[in-house]
């Protein structure tokens, strides 16, 4: 019994400490260090706000880029992937109409492979992220539409590349949405 | 691969490798009660927590109390995680308005959060209360850690003492564990990754309209708090639904390389910090230096399987279906190794659209019992199964009484050790097999044939090996899953961490006996040659055949080019 009692006050005490004056200190901390971005690192234009950067949107306009495909068509409640086998047939059908479909909406690509990010769902259904090819593929397309040279957006892209973090670590990608707003900024919608 | 791969991979190594001794001897110092650099800080709180809970520091515990204490430490615990969230709607921080949740998803919850499995059935975001989060799951992340490393503990003192009953005092352990080692970490590392990104805080969801006039629902919460100890006390139950591949969780590349190696560091530095205890840190090196291999061997594997043989299936394009931009393919495969080796079972990509053979990789370092670094303490105590297992068949082999450091091993602790080696894998094979001829078992799946078969198998080897990762296309929240599974967790603890705490009373009682001239050396390349060889065979035999069913099958299927139903 003295054992039991032990347990429930020492149980107490240390979810006092790690339950409740852990997570305020980080929350203080983040509140005055990083308010920002701990608040959900979202994006004002225009007198109103955006969405978060990190989190992927979804574009279907032609005048936008597109994100990758999303198993929660980028609803983060909740979040998630398709949890597809690579072997499977539904896997390779939602490839290939994915492809169909980006081919379709960009005839300036066809004969090249398109490139795995436009093809795949993201794990988390929210990427905000595209890799570099997948971003300048695109071009040709937003170009068009919008009635600007290719060249423009070219730049656009290139000058939008986040590259690895400290020189190495992760993969060069674009963020989508920092991108088309862009996009909006210099360009009429 | 390209030259950025390697370097990666390579850093990762190096890191891990140089953080090791710092952290193994500040924790092997803490664990023996020594000053260290942050006693003038943690010490007075030390002792306020001891007198608050009504604790005698000073007064050991045999084996039985030990586990008594454990045992009554954890259901305290399973009572309250699973009462926060049955009551969670009359709570105070749920600004989401979230529902009590079911009695059997929160005794699967409450179970999988005490074991440190972190299975989850439910999606964070749209089901847990922060203060559920917090109060509730966060709570255990430390905890259920720490009782993992003093369960480790008493196994050690158990062999470096002599003819004592007395392995330690659980609450000292734990709460030394908790706030020198795992609170410093978790608070330090809370920071980085809120500089990355990390939410923190306690809004309710944020609805937006996108560009094109969508609306969209952006969930909020203390995340970095708990992502932070999620890592650390490779618990890996995550914040939101799609764990660390989701951009809150786990924004940039540096929070992905840091989350990655957090998951192995203690594990790692405890082998070093046993190497202390034990006054013998030839015999960790080798220890160290097995885990290493088997680690390397399944990165390789996974490598080869992500990078080579999937891009086959799609005309070259790298597989990035359930994979994020930001990592690629290298940290995924990393972070799948990682992740399940130690029994931290966090995800930064969906392990079921991993090609089939980094999936059968996954499975089969929770299968060897995740003791390749391992779960905090638990990856240790599971080690040294194996190692008395070896030290057994080598006495064996050549007819004398096996010895572990001096200790004569007998009977009782070759019983207990099988215990805590097969049980486990008995409740994996035998949970898969029965969820395979059960309707309710089958009823869950979201794909036939062998990746049907991957899904019960993955499910019912993370649960009994306190993984918590999943290949998720299964819907685990059925009543079946549920409660099968919170029992697979259940067990799955303690038929390894009663073994120990026995093994640990039972050498604890021996005389020690120096060296001679036959005492067969647990310090050099024979024998991490026999244990690594001990490992795989058990691991092979036992489990080989179910993975033939699954992910091999597809493995043989991608590589004819086959796609199935």
């Amino acid at each position: 019994m003295k054992t039991f009692w032990s347990a429930v006050k020492i149980f107490l005490v240390l979810t006092f400490i790690t339950g409740l004056a852990y997570p305020l200190a980080v929350t203080g901390f983040a509140r005055v260090f990083f308010s920002g971005k701990a608040s959900g690192s979202f994006i004002e234009s225009g007198g109103k706000t955006a969405g978060s950067e990190l989190i992927g949107q979804s574009f279907k306009d032609p005048r936008y880029f597109w994100g990758r495909p999303s198993a929660v068509g980028y609803n983060p409640l909740p979040s998630g992937g398709s949890n597809l086998s690579p072997v499977s047939l539904a896997l390779k059908k939602q490839a290939e109409d994915n492809t169909v479909a980006f081919l379709a909406a960009n005839p300036g690509a066809a004969g090249k492979p398109v490139p795995s990010e436009m093809v795949f769902a993201s794990a988390s259904g929210l990427d905000p992220h595209i890799s570099v090819e997948a971003a300048r593929i695109q071009c040709a397309r937003v170009a068009h539409v919008r009635g600007v040279p290719e060249v423009d957006i070219m730049s656009l892209v290139d000058g939008r590349i986040e590259p690895r973090q400290a020189g190495f670590l992760g993969e060069e990608r674009v963020n989508v949405l920092r991108l088309n707003l862009k996009l909006d900024e210099g360009y009429q919608k | 691969m390209n030259i950025f791969d390697i370097i990666q991979i390579a850093a990762f190594i190096g890191l891990l490798v140089l953080l090791t001794p710092p952290l193994g001897t500040f924790m092997a110092r803490v664990f023996e009660g020594e000053r260290t650099f942050l006693s003038p800080i943690l010490a007075p709180l030390e002792r306020l927590i001891y007198r608050l809970g009504g604790v005698d520091a000073s007064k050991e515990m045999n084996w039985l109390e030990y586990s008594k204490a454990v045992i009554i430490f954890s259901g305290l615990s399973l009572a309250a995680v699973f009462l926060m969230q049955v009551l969670q709607a009359y709570l105070p921080l749920n600004p989401d308005h979230l529902d009590n949740v079911e009695w059997a998803l929160a005794l699967n919850t409450a179970v999988s959060f005490m074991t440190n499995t972190n299975w989850q059935s439910y999606a964070g975001e749209t089901t847990m209360s922060f203060f559920t989060q917090i109060l509730g799951l966060a709570v255990q992340n430390f905890v259920s850690a720490a009782a993992g490393i003093a369960v480790f503990l008493a196994l050690a003192r158990g062999i470096s003492r002599k003819t004592t009953d007395l392995i330690g005092n659980f609450w000292t352990d734990l709460v030394r564990g908790t706030i020198y080692v795992l609170l410093p970490l978790s608070l330090l590392f809370a920071f980085v990754l809120v500089s990355q990104g990390v939410v923190q805080n306690f809004s309710a969801t944020r609805t937006i309209i996108t560009l094109e006039g969508a609306k969209q629902g952006i969930p909020m919460g203390p995340a970095a708090s708990q992502i932070s100890i999620k890592q650390i006390g490779t618990n890996g139950g995550g914040f939101f639904n799609a764990n660390s591949a989701h951009p809150f969780e786990n924004p940039t590349p540096l929070s992905n390389f840091l989350e990655t190696l957090a998951l192995l560091i203690i594990p790692a530095a405890l082998v070093y910090a046993y190497g202390i205890m034990i006054k013998d840190k030839k015999h960790a090196l080798v220890l160290y230096a097995v885990m290493m291999a088997i680690w390397a061997g399944g990165l390789g594997v996974s490598l080869y399987s992500e990078h080579d043989a999937a891009a086959r299936l799609f005309n070259g394009r790298p597989l990035m279906e359930g994979k994020e931009t930001r990592f690629g393919i290298t940290n995924s495969a990393l972070w799948a190794v990682s992740t399940t080796v130690a029994s931290n079972g966090s995800v930064n990509a969906m392990h079921s659209s991993l090609s089939p053979l980094a999936g059968a990789v996954a499975m089969f370092n929770m299968h060897l019992g995740e003791i390749v670094f391992g779960g905090v303490g638990s990856g240790m105590y599971g080690m040294l199964f194996f190692v008395l297992m070896t030290v057994f068949l080598a006495g064996l082999m050549v007819g004398r009484t096996p010895e572990y450091l001096g200790k004569k091993i007998e009977k009782r602790e070759i019983q207990m050790a099988m215990i805590g080696m097969l049980a486990p894998g008995a409740l994996m094979l035998l949970g898969t097999a029965a969820a395979c001829v059960l309707p309710a078992g089958l009823a869950s799946l979201s794909a036939k044939g062998p990746h049907g078969f991957s899904e019960m198998l993955y499910a019912y080897t993370s649960a009994a090996a306190n993984n918590g990762s999943a290949f998720a296309g299964l819907n685990a929240n059925t009543r079946f899953y549920n409660l099968s599974l919170a029992f697979a967790m259940l067990a799955g603890r303690f038929v390894c961490l009663l073994p120990a705490l026995a093994i640990a009373g039972s050498l604890a009682g021996k005389k020690s006996a120096p060296p001679s001239a036959g005492t067969f050396s647990t310090g050099d390349f024979l024998f991490a040659f026999l244990l690594t060889g001990v490992i795989i065979i058990v691991g092979v035999l036992t489990f080989v055949p179910a993975l033939v069913l699954g992910p091999i099958l597809e493995h043989m299927l991608m590589v004819k080019g086959i796609f199935l139903f």
